[in-house]
């Protein structure tokens, strides 16, 4: 029995320490694949990142110098971009404009989570009159073009009295109102099996306990990945404030970005530059801090029984 | 601890199709009932409906002198074990058993005691601080249980906890399990258990009381020895027994007083053992008779079915032959030693039933006619 297990693995060792002309081509032919792979690898990497790179590279160029080359590393770097950027055409700063945004975007992110997972809840778990109903509503507004809803929407908020407000830009979410969300939550619902629930409430948990201290935790991923995503959109909107924000205190960065085009006849390219990288950077941060629970998040149902 | 009656209990859902009709039972304060059946037969329903995870749409289910029926199941004073364990996968082993207790709002120390009890019971100490996908599948039907234990409820469920678990550790969790119940009857506080199983070796193994279910009705409730010796119906008769019970249409002819079978051409008389049991005369029943009951002599003689073998299993200690009678396979479990050599396919063999083992079946109502007086 021993020499029988003991042969190959013999043979194994012998086979390693010397291996033929044969094995020692293949070898060489795998190298070589996989050189060739992580080169176009890497430059279709970079050809992808270049316009982001070189944006960081310019920020710290001049603005003579911006036009002048191509490459990305500035000759004279300078941080005029940033300073002059910061400080804006207007009597507010940078400062004022990324307080803006925080004020829409934290109210939005924390009432899209909780309002999200609610309503999944309710259509996941629960059967009650006319659901069928709602739920071909909530997939019919998924499929409906944004631009449909923006008069209706906006004649809506103007009579509330709610324009040059943070308000229209934030409720809507905050009450469940982004379909895709709620889409889904569900989605990853159905796919967690009903037992731990179960399990709660036969150990006394009642509905709403059961969706605190069981579901939530277990649908944590796909809540970091609705947050993620809805930081991010927020961050990147620009229609929206533009529709509804009117005077410039009440700018968020994504409006104010395009304050320096409108203001001056020879665009300061420089503190553009500077203040998108800037703009980038929230979102940039955010995304690599989740990315775990992000990827985790919309590649699987995300819970291992 | 408490009894459990079901009473005339009904589960009709929403489409009209009727899973559970009006089924009867009362499980003993402290017994350990098993409820066996195929698959479809509605017991994973009925104990979900004790739990209270299922609505019930006629009956009373009585738990001690409460009725519980629109008790939710929090309170219905129950523990269950699931399937696949459903552990709560974010929290720690130690957390998953105080689950319950914490929502009650019980004291910390208090809470801190009894998971140490729990622990120590089922073998879990070592283990509290891990994430259930830290568990092998026993540890975590181990912590799946101590987390029913440790709220002393009034009556176990059991929902096929076994069945995912490999054979080996499935034996060893089967008498951990009895062990404990049998531990806390002696410790004087019993546990009422209702165990859903489709496993009949669980079954026959440990319950104190067997429910055979067939199609949302109860076919038999005994203790297993009584199960597997006066089977109530073909259905009980064929579920219970490995192999499988030989059921096969013969017809009853009880010329002289001497009740005899024929199946096709072949009549034996059975001179003893059967006729004071039988309730009817004669005509055409079931004939069933277990493959270990059966006599195996060489072909040719006297007053056997003579067969041919079509098929000889060996298995070390025993051999199984399907033996081929007018058309009917019939198989017999024979010891090894019986044979000089193992006889082959295409055999002729004769086989007599032992006569007190045998059992016939109205066709019809599948009921047992065999048992007389028992």
């Amino acid at each position: 029995m021993t020499t029988s297990i003991d042969f190959p693995a013999a043979k194994h060792a012998e086979r390693t320490a010397k291996a033929s002309p044969l094995e020692i081509k293949l070898r060489r032919k795998r190298m070589i694949s996989s050189m060739i792979r992580y080169t176009v690898l890497t430059v279709v990497g970079l050809i992808m990142l270049y316009p982001l790179i070189w944006l960081i590279g310019a920020s710290f160029k001049t603005n003579s110098e911006i036009f002048a080359s191509p490459s990305f590393w500035p000759e004279n770097p300078t941080l005029s971009g940033y300073i002059n950027g910061w400080e804006t055409s207007t009597p507010y700063t940078f400062a004022r404009f990324f307080w803006n945004t925080f004020l829409i975007i934290t109210p939005k992110v924390i009432g899209t989570a909780i309002s999200c997972t609610l309503v999944a809840y309710g259509f996941a778990r629960f059967d009650f009159p006319g659901k069928r109903i709602l739920f071909a509503t909530v997939i019919a507004t998924l499929l409906l073009p944004n631009v449909v809803t923006r008069i209706p929407q906006y004649l809506l908020f103007r009579d509330i009295g709610w324009l040059d407000s943070f308000l229209p830009l934030w409720v809507p979410s905050a009450m469940a109102g982004d379909a895709f969300f709620v889409f889904m939550l569900i989605q990853f619902l159905r796919a967690i099996p009903r037992d731990m629930e179960e399990a709660a409430r036969v150990d006394g948990a009642n509905t709403f306990q059961t969706l605190i201290y069981i579901v939530v935790p277990m649908l944590m991923p796909a809540i970091i990945s609705v947050c993620l995503f809805q930081f991010m959109w927020t961050m990147n909107d620009f229609l929206g404030p533009l529709i509804y924000i009117s005077s410039v205190e009440n700018y968020p960065v994504s409006l104010a970005l395009k304050l320096s085009i409108d203001t001056t006849e020879a665009f300061d390219w420089n503190q553009i530059l500077a203040m998108s990288v800037l703009t980038l950077a929230p979102s940039l941060i955010v995304f690599f801090l989740a990315q775990k629970y992000f990827i985790e998040g919309i590649s699987t149902g995300g819970v291992k029984g | 601890m408490a009894e459990l009656q079901l009473k005339s209990l009904e589960k009709t859902y929403g489409g009209g199709f009727k899973a559970v009709h009006g089924i009867d039972l009362t499980v003993q304060e402290g017994e350990f009932m098993v409820l066996v059946g195929p698959s479809g037969c509605a017991k994973s329903t009925t104990l979900r409906m004790i739990a209270g995870l299922e609505t019930i749409t006629g009956g009373e289910i009585r738990i001690g002198n409460r009725v519980v029926n629109d008790i939710v199941p929090g309170k219905r004073g129950i523990a269950m074990v699931f399937q696949n364990y459903a552990l709560y996968p974010h929290m720690k082993v130690r957390n998953n058993l105080s689950f319950g207790l914490r929502l009650k709002g019980r004291p910390k120390p208090e809470i801190e005691g009894a998971t140490q009890d729990v622990s120590r019971v089922l073998e879990i100490e070592a283990l509290l601080d891990r994430l259930p996908k830290q568990l092998s599948g026993g540890q975590a039907q181990r912590v799946a249980v101590g987390r029913a234990l440790i709220k002393q409820p009034e009556v176990f469920l059991f929902d096929e906890p076994l069945s995912n678990l490999d054979a080996k550790l499935r034996a060893s969790m089967r008498v951990r399990i009895t062990d404990l119940h049998k531990r806390l009857k002696s410790e004087g506080r019993p546990a009422t258990v209702v165990y859903v199983t489709h496993d009949q070796v669980e079954a026959m193994t440990m319950g104190d009381r067997i429910c055979v279910m067939r199609e949302g009705h109860i076919m038999q409730v005994a203790d297993p020895t009584t199960l597997y010796e006066q089977p109530a119906n073909s259905f009980v008769a064929g579920f219970i027994g490995m192999p499988e019970m030989n059921l096969i249409d013969a017809i009853l002819t009880t010329a002289g007083g001497i009740p005899s079978i024929t199946i096709g051409d072949q009549t034996i008389a059975i001179s003893e053992g059967l006729g004071d049991r039988l309730s009817i005369g004669e005509g055409p029943v079931k004939f069933g008779i277990r493959p270990q009951h059966v006599d195996v002599c060489p072909g040719g003689t006297e007053n056997c079915f003579s067969g041919t073998i079509t098929t000889a299993e060996f298995l070390g200690h025993e051999v199984n032959l399907h033996i081929r009678i007018n058309g009917e396979t019939f198989v017999a479990v024979v010891p090894s030693d019986h044979f000089s050599t193992i006889p082959r396919r295409g055999e002729v063999v004769a086989i007599r039933p032992i006569g007190q083992r045998i059992h016939l079946f109205d066709r019809l109502t599948e009921e047992n006619i065999s048992l007389g007086s028992l």
